[in-house]
């Protein structure tokens, strides 16, 4: 299990911005180590983002999204309290999810 | 450059790994979403990209935004945008010209959020970053941008 998310959402008038930071290598596929070998990809697949339970978005990201991903996002309709849930699975089938409370 | 043949012979490896660990109920679901990975995510231009995802030609619009910087001084960290006050968004797609693949990020919006998405992605080279919208109605439009890398952040 890797790190945990850094999620942090804020109510702005009538949504909230979600701003993600996931802690994750992204390893493009193109790099080559010392030895002149590549080293193989190793990225974040899918991302899906729920609110209060409900998926709101999904994601499918390449190996072209920076290490330790940012993301940003606002939900319609969500209120102070509202549970806020993202979790990701990366070409390893390594997942993890992380949630947090609208402020 | 592994062959196409290749390419499914390997999927179906995964699909029975998969079906083996007890994930059974997922197969259909995850071998749609690795069909679609390795198709968009293998294009290497807009034609190919469009073909991939099954939808029409782009056409440019002053509807959809893309937001980033002129210059970026790392390629490994480059901030963008994508966004557009439009109804009816279905995905929002992030792609960077000249990477080595084209599609760096797919959305898939739903009408709980804003079509309004902001990521940091790499960039090799100096290009052209271009936000696509696909609409509930079939339409496709972009929006590009240039952005100038100074030191980029795929190889090395």
């Amino acid at each position: 299990m890797s790190d945990p998310m850094r999620i942090r959402a804020q109510v702005a008038g009538d949504k909230a911005t979600v701003r993600v930071l996931m802690a994750h290598e992204m390893e493009s596929g193109q790099r080559k180590d010392a030895a002149g070998k590549t080293i193989p990809a190793w990225h974040i697949q899918d991302v899906t983002a729920q609110h209060n339970g409900k998926t709101v978005m999904t994601a499918q990201w390449g190996p072209a999204v920076s290490k330790n991903p940012f993301l940003q996002f606002n939900v319609k309709g969500a209120k102070a309290g509202d549970k806020i849930t993202v979790s990701w699975v990366d070409n390893k089938g390594d997942k993890r999810s992380d949630e947090a409370v609208v402020s | 450059m592994p062959s196409r043949r290749e390419m499914l012979s390997r999927s179906a490896q995964v699909a029975t790994l998969l079906a083996a660990a007890g994930l059974f109920p997922q197969l259909a679901k995850a071998q749609a979403a690795t069909g679609l990975n390795a198709d968009a995510f293998a294009a290497k231009n807009m034609a190919e990209l469009m073909k991939a995802l099954g939808s029409a030609a782009p056409t440019e619009s002053k509807e959809i935004a893309v937001t980033g910087p002129d210059i970026a001084e790392n390629g490994a960290v480059v901030p963008i945008g994508a966004s557009t006050a439009l109804p009816g968004v279905k995905r929002l797609l992030i792609l960077v010209e000249k990477n080595p693949s084209l599609l760096a990020a797919m959305f898939n919006i739903t009408d709980a959020i804003d079509a309004n998405i902001s990521t940091r992605v790499k960039m090799g080279q100096s290009s052209n970053v271009v936000a696509v919208a696909m609409m509930n109605d079939g339409k496709v439009l972009f929006a590009q941008k240039e952005v100038k890398v100074t030191l980029g952040g795929c190889g090395g």
